[in-house]
């Protein structure tokens, strides 16, 4: 295997393990927080409800927001890292 | 001046204002017409993005769905902004990358398959075409509530309309007219709900005034509405959902459904580089925010003034006379939408939960039946009249509601257009037709897709109410899978994709059909519609992700039984994963 698809490869399990760090995040706020774990945390009070409310409504959509632009910030940096930026 | 004169004015500027840019941006060539020339700052791209999607749903129907269903329908919240992460991180930058027109263009060519290609482009009309109708019909409504024409002719109006722009720009023409509608949309729905906000809570942002203090009664805003709507026999605003598994699922195929559908990909081919359509991805989301992070404010607010205003005194008191309604009320029964029948003759209007569980309690108070029903796309529309807001925040609604309508009705335009002159006149019938020859012919298939979806609109076709069921049904159990596979896969080949597209397609339509009726012909259902039925309480609307699972399992199982793809297809692949060198694939 030549130095650059060695290369090319640890770029591309950098990113597949960038991914799926983000997609466990993203499960949890969503399909977590916001539904399945609902009642383990509805002693949460917030704003007049419960905490798994909040991240049905809100939460996830913030969450969504911040992993997008992370996972943007990261792999933008990671292209620079291993020479493979336009 | 007159209400009518300020909607004409605010309508009528809005238009000027999208014919201008059309003007200034017709396009030149494919590359132009298909992906505006691919220079879109990724900021102004997540801008287009976000009006491409928001739709006359987004902008009329959604709140109207959380005030009705309360937590159980924040599956819509969820569901059409998670898509975007997956979008983000599984397809934008590689497809970017890809440098080609369409979604099938690609399917295309990494299954190095025909069938393949046709396969997606029949799921993309399929798609598309569905979703157009309610652009153009809600369009037509937009223009009947607020300029005082007829349905159709309002339809012909916005036919024209975006008639101009598409067929002259294309996609570089849609691009810049969606950035401006999409200026007009948030505007036109942030303003109305920040005042609403400000009256009922001390908070002038919406999305905090949902979980701040109801000023009049010092109580939260949330358990407040709580009280008011238990006291009358609805569910809790907030109450859990029993059918956990069907809402994760809900939740899931909108999710892979939005990040599947094809003219929401296609936005991301405009963009120069690979590290912008990840940027843009995160705009895109902002920009949706925006408004999702209002829409459950406005919902909850929207329900809970129609309770007081149904019931000044408290819902354990007498609601008010029938003579004394507000005006608005007045200008909803006029259109039908909001009806009232005197059940008991008392002269009031007695709004409550007509269920076997509350009828003791409605025997009691004389109550002899519901008597108001509103339909709940008026939420978002008579909002400003609830709330008393001036008549210029009316005219910005509707010009609000015909940018929402209109721009995603151009996305989707555009994606049936290009997937028929580049993908079957192109690709199949003619691949030796000059750059002029197929910017002429994607110009005639525009307007052709123009016409059709302007004729279903008037004649709404029985599957036209079905969106979320075969939209985002198809993208998610056919498109998504098959574009995420060609990406992460090198092992799956062109039959593992087809035999899997087809599965997961066939197993979702099927499933649909046995209990909304084959092929939404009424009364061919061959199950009741109920959660009883429903396959492990799977509702047909949630099975767009068990379809999706199904097309992945058959695809692996087919691939790893039949030979490796070649190898310039696992090369295809490798370059799809890495963006240098994205700038040279462009043109071809």
């Amino acid at each position: 295997m030549s130095d650059h698809s060695i290369n090319a490869e640890k770029y591309w399990q950098a990113n597949l393990r960038l991914i799926l760090g983000s997609l466990v995040i993203w499960a949890l706020a969503s399909y977590g927080c916001a539904i399945l774990l609902r009642p383990m945390l509805s002693g949460i009070h917030i704003g007049g409800t419960d905490l798994g409310f909040w991240f049905a409504q809100q939460g996830s959509i913030l969450v969504f927001i911040a992993l997008t632009f992370f996972y943007a910030w990261r792999m933008n940096k990671l292209d620079e890292e291993f020479g493979l930026q336009e | 001046m007159s209400q009518f004169a300020i909607n004409l004015l605010f309508v009528g500027g809005s238009f000027a204002l999208y014919f201008g840019i059309a003007i200034w941006a017709r396009a030149g060539s494919t590359k132009e017409f298909y992906v505006a020339g691919g220079g879109v700052h990724p900021v102004l791209n997540g801008m287009a993005t976000a009006a491409d999607w928001m739709s006359a749903a987004s902008f009329i129907s959604m709140a109207g769905l959380i005030a009705a269903g309360g937590y159980a329908n924040s599956t819509f919240l969820m569901g059409w902004t998670g898509g975007y992460v997956l979008l983000a991180m599984l397809l934008a930058p590689y497809l970017r990358k890809f440098g080609k027109f369409t979604v099938p263009d690609f399917i295309g060519d990494r299954f190095y398959s025909r069938t393949a290609r046709l396969v997606a482009v029949a799921c993309l009309i399929t798609a598309s075409v569905t979703y157009v109708i309610g652009q153009m019909t809600g369009a037509g409504v937009a223009f009947s509530r607020f300029l005082e024409v007829d349905k159709n002719t309002g339809l012909m109006i916005a036919a024209v309309v975006v008639f101009f722009y598409a067929v002259l720009g294309g996609m570089k023409g849609i691009t810049y007219t969606q950035v401006a509608q999409y200026v007009v949309l948030i505007i036109a729905y942030t303003i109305p709900a920040v005042f609403i906000s400000l009256q009922l809570t001390d908070s002038f942002i919406p999305a905090l005034g949902l979980f701040s203090t109801h000023t009049e009664s010092g109580m939260p805003l949330l358990q407040k509405l709580d009280e008011v709507v238990r006291e009358l026999g609805f569910r809790d605003y907030t109450a859990d959902v029993d059918n956990k598994l069907n809402m994760v699922l809900f939740t899931l195929s909108l999710m892979i459904g939005t990040a599947g559908l094809p003219h929401v990909i296609i936005r991301f081919f405009t963009v120069p580089k690979v590290a912008d359509a990840r940027w843009s991805a995160g705009w895109a989301l902002v920009f949706i925010a925006l408004l999702y992070l209002t829409a459950p404010a406005v919902a909850s607010m929207a329900r809970l003034n129609l309770m007081t205003t149904i019931y000044p005194s408290g819902p354990t008191e007498q609601p008010i006379e029938y003579a004394e309604r507000p005006d608005w009320i007045q200008t909803w029964e006029t259109t039908g939408l909001i009806k009232y029948e005197d059940k008991n003759g008392d002269g009031r209007i007695q709004f409550y939960n007509d269920t076997p569980t509350y009828e003791a309690e409605a025997t009691a108070r004389g109550w002899e039946g519901n008597e108001l029903t509103v339909n709940r796309d008026i939420l978002v529309l008579a909002n400003p009249e609830i709330a008393n807001l001036p008549g210029w925040v009316i005219g910005l609604i509707a010009a609000g509601g015909l940018a929402a309508a209109l721009s995603t009705a151009a996305g989707l335009l555009l994606a049936i257009s290009s997937a028929v002159s580049h993908d079957v006149i192109k690709g199949s019938i003619n691949p030796d037709i000059s750059d002029k020859g197929e910017l002429t012919v994607a110009r005639i298939s525009m307007f052709v897709a123009i016409i059709v979806a302007t004729y279903l609109g008037m004649n709404p076709p029985g599957f036209a109410a079905q969106v979320v069921a075969l939209a985002f049904g198809i993208a998610a159990a056919s498109i998504f899978p098959a574009l995420m596979m060609g990406i992460f896969s090198k092992r799956v080949n062109s039959k593992g994709a087809v035999a899997g597209m087809l599965a997961g397609l066939i197993s979702t339509l099927v499933y649909i059909f046995l209990f909304l009726g084959w092929f939404f012909i009424p009364g061919t259902a061959t199950l009741a519609n109920t959660p009883d039925n429903w396959l492990l309480g799977i509702s047909p609307l949630s099975f767009g992700a068990v379809g999706a699972g199904i097309n992945f399992a058959v695809a692996f199982a087919v691939s790893s039984m039949t030979e490796e793809p070649p190898k310039e297809i696992q090369e295809l692949v490798e370059n799809v994963r890495y963006p240098q060198g994205a700038g040279n694939a462009v043109d071809h």
